[in-house]
């Protein structure tokens, strides 16, 4: 690395400058997967940060003796191991939110953001720093998840949480809940409309 | 015939980008221009085509319930289906090195421009998820699974080269807003292009 980043840039970059999802273009399919409702995209975010942080350290730990030929099936040994304990932990602690969840947990092992970020920035980097840009990377992931979430079952569904949020009124007055909205595509148009947002701010990103 | 339909069905109907929306990782990263896009696509379909036999001789001899058997009347009732999700990802991600190595030696700009998404290619979810499709779906022999592994693999490889080819008009001929440019209007075209693909639900032979 040619120059020194700091600490307090490494956790807070992925935020909006370099967000994992916008940005990087890391980690779709699950963004598009778990975001028809508000409450599967929290608890997603909340796994994939303890994951990415927990996974960051080891790998970033044992960076030094890991041969390059083998690095992937090292990582993805480490990820799924972590995924596993995720996984255990739900059942034994919240288990109708892991009821809710079960197929997503598991696509957290091939979620392009942990082994983007193990690759990245763990295999070259000291244990400290790399739990930070785990945990920066995860926030923002969680972000936009929770942004796309929040737009999609409120207009899929009429719904945040599971409460329902669009009166009685409106329906009665000939709103409709968009049917649309709870179609994979539009997550694609939600994200899309996001980076619009975000890109018209940071002048920087725009390309060409 | 009946695996020639799968293999059909395979790439239209249950296209792994546009019907079940995997890969989309890579599939957006890497389709700037036709030639890697197109690259890309034939690694993809070479890792489905070996993964997917591979992974089922896998799951019938070794991990399903009663798999076992064949080792005699003591492993007839051990049940490994647990540890599928951990054998198929050592099984993918061997296989990962092994392409990376061979396109390395045989093809250095293949490899410079795919950059980070070839070790990448281990997490592209529509190889888990096409083992994994196969275990949910019992099929009956391994050639079944090679034409299914090999439909999925063509379907991908359709379906990058196709949105790589509009990007390159896109980026010449159309006038997009500044902050849409690049990746935010591949996500419009991408949702625009699975609205389209929706309209082969449902297509038997």
């Amino acid at each position: 690395m040619a120059e020194k980043i700091s600490n307090k840039d490494i956790f807070f970059n992925p935020f909006s400058k370099d967000n994992p999802v916008i940005v990087q273009v890391l980690g779709i399919c699950s963004c598009l997967a778990v975001t028809a409702k508000l409450e599967p995209a929290l608890v997603m975010g909340i796994s994939v940060i303890a994951v990415l942080a927990f996974s960051n350290v080891i790998i970033s730990l044992i960076r030094n003796t890991i041969p390059t030929n083998i690095r992937i099936i090292v990582q993805l040994v480490v990820v799924a191991a972590l995924v596993i304990i995720v996984n255990q932990l739900l059942l034994a602690f919240a288990y109708d939110v892991s009821k809710q969840l079960s197929v997503f947990i598991g696509l957290i092992i091939t979620n392009c953001i942990l082994m983007g970020r193990l690759e990245a920035f763990a295999m070259s980097n000291k244990p400290w720093p790399s739990f930070l840009d785990g945990v920066g990377n995860g926030i923002g992931y969680s972000i936009i998840l929770v942004i796309v979430g929040f737009f999609r079952e409120l207009l899929g569904s009429g719904t945040l949480m599971g409460f329902q949020v669009v009166p009685q009124s409106f329906y009665d007055a000939g709103y409709a809940n968009n049917g649309l909205m709870i179609l994979p595509p539009m997550a694609l148009i939600v994200v899309a409309c996001i980076i619009w947002v975000h890109r018209s701010r940071n002048k920087e990103l725009q390309e060409k | 015939m009946e695996n020639l339909n799968l293999f059909i069905r395979s790439i239209f109907v249950d296209n792994m980008v546009f019907a079940y929306f995997l890969g989309m990782c890579s599939f957006l990263a890497v389709s700037k221009n036709v030639k890697t896009a197109f690259g890309l696509g034939v690694a993809v379909t070479f890792m489905l085509v070996v993964t997917l036999p591979v992974n089922f001789l896998l799951e019938n001899y070794v991990l399903k319930a009663g798999a076992l058997s064949w080792l005699g009347d003591d492993f007839a009732d051990v049940d490994l289906s647990f540890l599928s999700l951990i054998m198929f990802i050592a099984v993918i991600a061997s296989m990962t090195q092994l392409v990376e190595m061979a396109v390395e030696k045989y093809s250095p700009s293949l490899y410079a421009s795919l950059g980070i998404f070839l070790p990448l290619i281990a997490v592209n979810c529509a190889i888990l998820g096409g083992s994994l499709f196969m275990q949910q779906r019992d099929f009956g022999n391994v050639w079944t699974a090679t034409c299914a592994g090999a439909g999925w693999g063509i379907g991908w490889l359709l379906a990058i080269t196709a949105i790589a080819a509009i990007r390159e008009r896109v980026a010449t001929y159309s006038n997009v807003p500044a902050p849409l440019r690049g990746i935010g209007i591949t996500f419009i075209l991408c949702a625009l292009m699975g609205i389209a693909f929706m309209s082969f639900l449902g297509i038997k032979l």
